[in-house]
């Protein structure tokens, strides 16, 4: 990859207003994971804009310690809602990610992992259903079984071995039920259309059904389009621009078929990044205004079981327990969404809720970061655990498929998988309701 | 690069603790103060007051410039490395030593975040009065080389009046001791003092032992909405002069609320053309009785509406939202320059008067917020320094604003410093012998003019405009 290339996109498609938006004050060095961890500039939100703006004036040849600089970001965007500046720094980075990716020879090992995860698995719904149902067969076969007697992960590194352990149950495609509406439980109050999540459809099937149960309760009228496919989080965030786009055109697609009031997710990663669509499109003239539409249409499940009064209408209970929330990025700091999972939680009987202190700050996970950043990724769990430890939680809620492995991994790293248990909230709410 | 000095300053540190790659050295060419940037030489992470020792004997050696930089928050070019040389870096230097409840100090590190000392003193009921806007970002090192305010000013003081000792490494390496955990002490020059505001160019602080007093039993955060400036100005002039002393005492024109609410949306009146936030502690009655004798005030001389905050989460947002001020205003145009020009308080009215004034007849665009209770005010530009000709005005509008400040006996800053960015207006304020005496100062302090160069004192002083 050549420095002046890169200069020369980073001019065409990085606006210098933007990167002069920030104005460098600093606000957002304790709001950013990795300058915390690292205690350098390199690593902070402004640093990297600074980072982004001398490739943008050509005053740096070695753009692949830029590279590095924003590898190593999360992507969390703690810095957004933390910079009074309002600088767009998730949209910079994206992009900057994508004028990288697209100059650069990849690697063939690595070429092939991310075509296999990327613009196989997540491109392709029957692929991931496939992949989901190889890994439920390895569960259920016995396979995993001998897989771990024989201690064939001790050839993995220990992050990935660790992961292994934490794999959710699949559930077999037999069992599934795949029909496209589930009517409201009583009055209907509302119809809504289900964006399932490629993750979500199959890894956490389980709780996507959670998720339409607590929506039938509390008076909606659920349908789930048939031809939706994965949201694109993950190319965007790793520089498949292209990638998110098609993924983008066949969702809005898929959702105007069905005629809905909102358009549910019940993962932060994946809300979000839908709720961006409209700034994907922007330059699309056919798309642009559709994608507007659909992005104004997204709701997380919580916000629309809180403002359809579930807590007072359902009557929510588990065993004592002490319960806390980790939050999911996305779903804070670009869907603005903190309070309603801490007021649902809260409403559940026997639950003693305790705020854990940072709770607002990413656990590490990061989309594939954990895979790509391990070290970075192990450091900031193992910091998160000794927050988690504070707070005595047996329960740890999360609202985001990514987050809730990784404190599943969290929780394996203490060996505390007897003690403590980490849920998505929509399976605790339905626990709830028994 | 294969410099000498630079691997004599690897064998002192180890490699992990100095950079110099291009991206670490472009991530520390800067502070929050637009238009300053360079590359440093290198960045280094000294571990102790004894590595920091040996990398000034180094530095002094080959005549290498040296930047200490707390968090780099600064906002008058303070920590801009523009001569090279080394950034000291303090992030493994952020031990709090010890809290000492029998003496009411605490000792501490350079590194350590302001807000940390803040908190740590409250969980023992104890108090840490000086709170720059920046308290959660910006380290202790920092503030007492900047001798930071904040919006407890009035009633507290700064920075300097809660320093009582410091550990110092001086520019040849050696290391001095000032001052104590003592309440009197007259035993020769004051250095303490001398080094509180230094910004770096006297020597490299590696320890302080800072002064607490006993946290107020209550606060009251009182809000009073204006429809014009004056009325809020001369409210802020009869608290004064009823000898009423509030904790915080801020003021904040209409753009700056507007820019200020759009961010943290606490629910400041958009439509006022001013508002006034005061806050003041103490035992409940009396925190009580002076707010609202500063309510009745308030009303007397204009307000449109006055509001007390029921909840410490409602007079905590609006504080907090106050502090993003600057940042919020960065909303408006690519480039925000702050200024801090400081009036007598008995001259806020007059001075926010002629800041207006000054905006118009260049031409230019000045949101006004501050310190109204200690004067100190923040005109701040919203401007685009990619355009030369209003990047012009800006600068005549400022020499204008200073120009006031010090008619009316005030000063070109109350609390950002002069760093680099103000260094041409010292003279201005300090007057030549004033300059000449602080030129001696260093010249004794640091012979070879390697601790922070060009901070502080400028080639040539700008040559003064009297305007009448």
């Amino acid at each position: 990859m050549t420095s002046q290339s890169i200069t020369q996109a980073f001019q065409e498609r990085i606006s210098e207003g933007e990167l002069l938006n920030c104005m460098r004050c600093g606000f957002c060095l304790p709001a950013c994971p990795t300058y915390v961890e690292t205690q350098d500039e390199v690593h902070s939100p402004r640093g990297r804009i600074s980072l982004m703006m001398a490739v943008r004036n050509g005053e740096i040849e070695e753009v692949e310690e830029v590279e590095d600089s924003l590898n190593v970001c999360l992507g969390c965007r703690a810095c957004e809602p933390a910079c009074p500046a309002g600088v767009n720094y998730g949209h910079m980075l994206e992009e900057a990610r994508a004028i990288f990716h697209e100059h650069k020879k990849v690697p063939l090992k690595e070429k092939a992992l991310r075509q296999t995860t990327l613009n196989t698995l997540f491109q392709d719904q029957s692929k991931m259903e496939k992949a989901t149902s190889l890994l439920g067969f390895y569960q259920r076969s016995g396979l995993q079984k001998t897989t771990r007697k024989l201690k064939v992960m001790n050839f993995f590194p220990e992050h990935m071995r660790q992961m292994e352990q934490v794999l959710p149950k699949i559930t077999k495609r037999k069992d599934r039920q795949d029909a496209a509406h589930f009517p409201s439980e009583t009055e209907s109050k509302a119809t809504v259309a289900m964006f399932r999540g490629c993750l979500m459809d199959t890894m956490f099937y389980e709780t996507n059904q959670s998720t339409i149960k607590l929506l039938n309760k509390a008076g909606c009228d659920v349908v789930v389009p048939d031809t939706q496919g994965c949201c694109g989080a993950l190319h965007g965030h790793s520089g498949e621009k292209n990638g998110s786009i098609n993924l983008a055109k066949q969702n809005i697609q898929a959702f105007e078929q069905v005629e809905a009031d909102y358009i549910i997710t019940n993962a932060g990663g994946c809300g979000a990044f839908l709720h961006d669509y409209g700034r994907l499109l922007k330059d699309d003239d056919e798309w642009s205004k559709r994608a507007q539409q659909f992005s104004n249409n997204i709701v997380d499940f919580s916000s629309i079981l809180v403002d359809l009064n579930f807590v007072e209408d359902a009557k929510l209970k588990v065993d004592r327990q002490v319960v806390t929330y980790q939050d999911s990025c996305h779903l804070r700091n670009v869907m603005g969404v903190s309070e309603a999972p801490r007021k649902l939680i809260q409403a559940i009987e026997n639950v003693e809720y305790k705020e854990m202190p940072q709770a607002d700050q990413c656990c590490g996970s990061a989309g594939i970061y954990n895979l790509t950043q391990p070290d970075m990724s192990m450091q900031i769990l193992d910091h998160k655990m000794k927050k988690v430890e504070t707070t005595q939680a047996t329960t740890i809620v999360t609202t985001n498929p990514g987050c809730l492995l990784q404190m599943k991994l969290g929780i394996e790293r203490q060996n505390q998988s007897e003690q403590i248990r980490a849920v998505h909230l929509a399976d605790l709410l339905l626990e709830a309701c028994y | 690069m294969s410099k000498a000095w630079l691997d004599e300053l690897t064998e002192v540190v180890g490699e992990q603790h100095i950079q110099t790659k291009k991206s670490s050295l472009i991530a520390y060419s800067f502070d929050a103060t637009p238009n300053f940037q360079a590359l440093p030489d290198a960045v280094i992470s000294p571990k102790s007051t004894s590595e920091i020792q040996q990398i000034v004997k180094i530095c002094a050696k080959h005549h290498i410039p040296i930047v200490p930089r707390g968090s780099g928050t600064n906002l008058a070019a303070g920590t801009t490395p523009t001569q090279g040389g080394v950034v000291i870096l303090f992030t493994k230097m952020n031990q709090i030593i010890e809290l000492d409840e029998d003496n009411l100090t605490i000792t501490v590190q350079p590194g350590v975040i302001t807000e940390t000392i803040c908190h740590t003193v409250e969980e023992k009921g104890l108090f840490y009065p000086p709170d720059p806007s920046s308290m959660k970002i910006s380290t202790i090192g920092g503030n007492i080389n900047e001798n930071s305010g904040g919006l407890r000013g009035l009633k507290y003081g700064v920075t300097k009046d809660y320093v009582l000792g410091l550990e110092v490494v001086l520019a040849n390496g050696e290391v001095i001791r000032t001052g104590g955990k003592l309440a009197k002490d007259v035993a020769g020059y004051d250095l303490t003092s001398l080094l509180v505001g230094s910004e770096g160019t006297l020597g490299i602080i590696t320890e302080a032992t800072l002064k607490l007093i006993p946290e107020p039993e209550s606060k009251q955060t009182l809000l009073a909405t204006y429809d014009s400036i004056e009325k809020a100005a001369e409210t802020v002039s009869s608290i004064i002069a009823n000898k009423m002393t509030p904790a915080t005492l801020e003021f904040i024109d209409q753009p700056t609320i507007k820019a200020v609410e759009d961010f943290s949306q606490v629910g400041l009146p958009t439509n006022a053309q001013a508002v006034l936030l005061i806050e003041q502690d103490g035992p409940a009655q009396l925190a009580e009785r002076d707010i609202q004798t500063v309510e009745q005030l308030a009303v007397t001389h204009g307000a449109i509406n006055t509001s007390i905050a029921e909840t410490e989460t409602e007079a905590h947002n609006l504080r907090e939202a106050r502090r993003t001020a600057l940042s919020a205003l960065a909303r408006l145009s690519p480039t925000t320059i702050l200024e801090d020009a400081t009036v007598p308080r008995s001259e806020i009215a007059t001075m926010v008067n002629a800041i207006y004034d000054i905006a118009k007849k260049h031409n230019v665009t000045i949101a006004t917020f501050g310190h109204a209770g200690d004067g100190n005010l923040h005109p701040t530009c919203t401007t685009d320094l990619r355009d030369k000709d209003e990047w012009e005005r800006v600068e005549q509008a400022f020499e204008d604003i200073f120009e006031k400040a010090i008619e009316l006996g005030g000063t070109i800053t109350g609390e950002h410093g002069v760093g680099e960015m103000k260094s041409p207006y010292l003279e201005w304020k300090v007057g030549e012998q004033g300059l000449q005496v602080m030129k001696q100062l260093k010249q004794a302090f640091d012979p070879h003019n390697i601790l922070n160069p060009v901070k502080m004192f400028a080639k040539s002083t700008r040559k003064r405009v009297v305007v009448k």
